[in-house]
């Protein structure tokens, strides 16, 4: 498996470290919602097909990576460093003006 | 500056090596650079700590990912996002670094102490660096001057391109013996010289 990190190219897995699941949002370190902490903690969507994951490339340039992840083919279809904005949401599709009648 | 000993002391014996017979096409020694510094950018002043290298060093780095440039006793080159390795064969760079590149514009690391540096000579340098490393090394990838930080097993490793047929390799120090030992191993079936 081969990932392109934005800086250096494509590499070697062996060169990166995974870390984990990239759909987590850590809850407020102050508060003190149980059920918020066990969800961070635990709860994993675990998607056959793609996944967001966060690597780090521990063995090139350390730069952490955003990166989406064919669970079922590791066919990687994008890799952002996690200091770049993330990708903009497509724009919806123009309306196709409506035919008169 | 306390004198630097070297992690090779006990395997490191010049002399032609394994395949004798064959033609020695790499040649292996040790560098001891005086300073190995690394510079670090924060998110906004790459561009200023670009300048203070220069101001230090003339040396003019793009900062495309892994440019470097070599010029006399000083090298550089891009390890990461922001970040620079500075190699010099006198010592004192870190301190002359410091004096360009204040805290505001980036961190200034001393790392000569950390690092032991191998040069790896000859027209199969190319060919005993691609034994180890999953990098494309060829001259056209692989320009003079041009850097990369990647790794071996878990040795990790910083190579530059210093010229047509020589490149160096620093690593941490505490792995350097194991690494050397590797590097001989490599070349034995090509024969190799020890300098
Ligand atoms: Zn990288």
């Amino acid at each position: 498996m081969l990932i392109t990190c934005p800086y250096c190219g494509p590499r070697d897995v062996v060169e990166f470290t995974y870390q984990g699941d990239g759909n987590r949002t850590r809850p407020d370190p102050a508060s003190t919602d149980l059920n918020a902490w066990n969800a961070y903690v635990y709860d994993r969507v675990n998607i056959a097909g793609d996944q967001n994951e966060i690597w780090q490339h521990s063995g090139g340039c350390r730069t952490h990576l955003a990166v989406t992840r064919n669970t079922l083919t590791h066919k990687i279809s994008s890799v952002r460093s996690t200091h770049a904005e993330p990708p903009a949401p497509p724009k919806p599709a123009r309306k196709k003006p409506r035919a008169k009648a | 500056m306390a004198e630097t000993l070297s992690p090779l002391d006990t395997v490191l014996r010049a002399g032609r090596y394994a395949n004798t017979a064959a033609k020695i096409g790499v040649t292996l020694s040790e560098v001891s650079p005086g300073s190995i510094v690394q510079v670090a950018a924060w998110p906004d002043t790459e561009a200023k700590v670009l300048e203070g290298i220069a101001k230090t060093t003339k040396l003019k780095l793009g900062g495309e990912p892994g440019a470097g440039a070599v010029s006399g006793n000083v090298a550089a080159f891009g390890i990461a996002p922001g970040r620079f390795l500075v190699i010099s064969e006198d010592e004192g760079l870190a301190d002359r670094l410091l004096g360009a590149i204040p805290a505001t514009v980036g961190s200034v690391t001393d790392l000569s102490h950390g690092r032991t540096a191998i040069r790896i000579e000859g027209e199969k340098a190319e060919w005993l660096l691609a034994k180890f490393f999953a990098v494309d090394f060829s001259k056209a990838k692989f320009p003079v001057g041009r850097g990369v930080s990647t790794n071996h097993h878990d040795v990790f490793a910083q190579i530059q391109r210093r010229t047509e047929n020589c490149f160096e390799v620093y690593v941490f120090r505490s792995f350097a013996r194991s690494f050397w030992k590797a590097l001989c191993h490599g070349a034995e079936e090509n024969g190799y010289e020890v300098r």
